[in-house]
């Protein structure tokens, strides 16, 4: 079965472009607004769109996705008002969507009804960022089953024996994290990145998408050069709410920058 | 746990495996923990505590009297140790009561290593004597303004730093908790309070206590004393932070009040909504103050090895006042919720009988706390 994810992109591929994945926190500061957000992630340009589910300790993110995920919780929302968010979403969007979840909520939710829900509400990813593939065996075979594609990270510190497993377990794509750091932090544009990706490529066919600390144009562009695809998340949280005016505009910057048209 | 850290805790792993091994390594940390921490500390008999309550006899393991004023020091010191020896220039810590904070500054200090303190807003308020007392020792104090503001929020805040700075620093964790090797870890370096303990016991009273009393936090102090006992026939008490009363729902008793869950890189009892999302915790010893608790407890209370209870504030402030009075011994709100325990089991027992409660730590650090409570100004 080829996943969302899977057809975007090998449609990319066929096109000769990286994917523009641009992230936002469900539910900051509500979920009306992060409809909105997310249908204007697709008419800027976006093929996979990554939506946080937030949680009270997220150990894996700056300070901007921090405060967000502190908003949408003040707003009530949880991950099971997510998965019903999009549901409701599915009426108006076939984008991919890929889920961004702590595990504590996962497992509280229970996995495989979890998997079973999100699969059913048209979600079409998840990534756990704090779990990596050695502890999640029963959460990757119940989400290959449902055709839900279980994304894994990795990162600058990751050694040959890390690649090797987490390529192994990730689909749709493999996430790398450009820095050692958590969301949001100064990206280094150097040629680690490049070296690291092709690593990685030595292990795998799958694509490789890029992520942690990318905020400029000029950054997603140098990035898109040496990976399948780009994703952005708190240039676009911090924008949505310190200049939500200049954010259409940002994001079709972004999209050009990854089409290599800057 | 992310995976930008599990490289690192693999090398942490490997290091600590072969530090067992290391002769020269044990040498140094046996040498110091007895010419720099003061070990081994005194088991003392509480004769004016014990007639007071009229029961059980009372000993107290005196870990108020290791340097820095609580057991932290073992833990934090080889740990610092162990950082020096895998070539790491830096160490960072979370810190609740502050004593974890003061203990790996202390290492820091004593190794030239670069550090820092992560503590929450709340807790440093409370525990402004600490936070002094860290940058004293040259430790950079960082507050986390975050969350609940409290131990918690300064580990999610410590495990961010180390995810960044990983190559060069090591994350000295304050107790049983966290991702393998750290609860192992923790223990080892604990584990000293019983062996000692049991060599003073049986040159004391020829024969092995009744009753083990420890507060329980994260779980550090309590692991450190029940280990080596924990084959033997005595009943284990874990006592943790009853709040204003579990029906209130502020507290922090995570078996009275919790369901298990997956936090901080391990699986345990955890205080959580049913959406999985942490809730907030009360306490008067900041401490104690802290949602979950260390994954060997829940196995041991499941094994039925070790029974658990709470003392609340009230509680655990009058154990403090009465400790004071009748021994000329101040011990730390944490240690006091173990002794409200205390107070209420040794009446209950015949005089034949023996109970040993570890003194985590010495109340200096909460007298100005205690005396705000108490709506007086110092």
């Amino acid at each position: 079965m080829t996943s969302g994810i899977e057809k975007a992109f090998k449609k990319l591929k066929k096109e000769n472009k990286k994917a523009f994945i641009p992230y936002i926190m469900a539910g900051d500061p509500s979920l009306e607004k992060t409809r909105d957000i997310v249908l204007m992630f697709e008419e800027c340009g976006a093929d996979i769109v990554e939506l946080g589910v937030p949680f009270t300790d997220p150990i894996a993110d700056g300070p901007t996705i921090q405060r967000a995920s502190e908003r949408a919780l003040k707003a009530g929302v949880t991950l099971k008002k997510v998965i019903a968010f999009v549901k409701e979403l599915r009426k108006s969007t076939q984008i991919p969507i890929v889920l961004m979840t702590y595990y504590n909520p996962v497992f509280k939710y229970g996995e495989e009804i979890f998997i079973k829900d999100a699969k059913d509400a048209g979600v079409d990813g998840v990534i756990v960022p704090d779990l990596p593939p050695d502890e999640g065996e029963e959460f990757i075979q119940q989400s290959m089953k449902a055709g839900l594609s279980a994304i894994f990270l990795l990162a600058p510190t990751s050694t040959v024996g890390r690649i090797k497993k987490v390529v192994k377990a990730s689909k749709g794509f493999i996430y790398y994290v450009t820095i050692t750091g958590v969301t949001g932090a100064a990206l280094l544009l150097d040629s680690s990145i490049e070296t690291l990706v092709s690593e990685i490529r030595k292990y795998t066919d799958k694509p490789i998408a890029v992520g942690f600390g990318v905020s400029t144009p000029e950054e997603a562009s140098a990035v898109a050069k040496v990976s399948d695809g780009v994703i952005v998340g708190s240039a676009i949280v911090r924008r949505l709410h310190e200049s939500p005016d200049e954010l259409r505009n940002y994001l079709i910057s972004l999209r050009e920058a990854i089409n290599g048209l800057v | 746990m992310p995976e930008t850290l599990i490289p690192a805790l693999k090398e942490l792993e490997e290091a600590f495996l072969r530090s067992k091994k290391d002769k020269e390594f044990q040498g140094e940390l046996s040498y110091l923990q007895k010419t720099y921490i003061g070990r081994p500390t005194p088991l003392y008999f509480a004769k004016r505590f014990t007639e007071y309550l009229g029961g059980a006899k009372v000993y107290l393991k005196r870990e108020d009297l290791a340097h820095t004023g609580a057991h932290k020091i073992n833990n934090a010191l080889a740990q610092a140790l162990l950082a020096k020896k895998m070539g790491k220039k830096r160490v960072i810590a979370e810190t609740g009561a502050g004593q974890h904070g003061v203990a790996t500054a202390t290492g820091a200090a004593l190794f030239g290593l670069k550090c820092e303190i992560y503590m929450g807003t709340e807790d440093m308020q409370r525990q402004a004597l600490n936070v002094f007392r860290m940058r004293l020792l040259g430790a950079k104090v960082t507050e986390v303004p975050v969350g609940s503001k409290t131990l918690k929020d300064a580990i999610n805040e410590a495990l961010r730093d180390w995810t960044t700075n990983v190559h060069t620093t090591h994350y000295v964790l304050g107790t049983v908790f966290g991702p393998h090797p750290f609860p192992v870890m923790v223990r080892d370096f604990q584990s000293i309070i019983g062996k000692e303990t049991r060599r003073q016991i049986l040159d004391g009273e020829g024969r092995l206590p009744d009753y083990l009393v420890a507060c329980v936090g994260g779980g550090s102090n309590a692991i450190g004393l029940f280990y080596e006992f924990l084959d033997e026939d005595i009943h284990m008490i874990g006592v943790e932070a009853g709040g204003r009363g579990i029906e209130t729902g502020e507290h922090a008793a995570r078996f009275a009040g919790g369901s298990i869950g997956v936090f901080q890189g391990c699986k345990t009892y955890l205080l959580q909504d049913e959406d999985g999302n942490v809730l907030g915790t009360h306490s008067v010893s900041a401490g104690l103050d802290y949602a979950a608790i260390g994954p060997e407890h829940p196995y041991l209370k499941d094994k039925g090895r070790i029974n658990y209870t709470y003392a609340t504030d009230d509680e655990a402030l009058s154990a403090f006042e009465l400790l004071s009075n009748t021994e000329g011994i101040i011990p730390a709100l944490e240690s006091a919720h173990a002794l409200a325990e205390v107070v209420k089991l040794a009446p209950k027992l015949s005089q034949e009988k023996i109970i040993i409660v570890n003194l985590s730590g010495r109340g200096d650090k909460d007298v100005q706390h205690v005396a705000k409570i108490k709506g007086i100004e110092l």
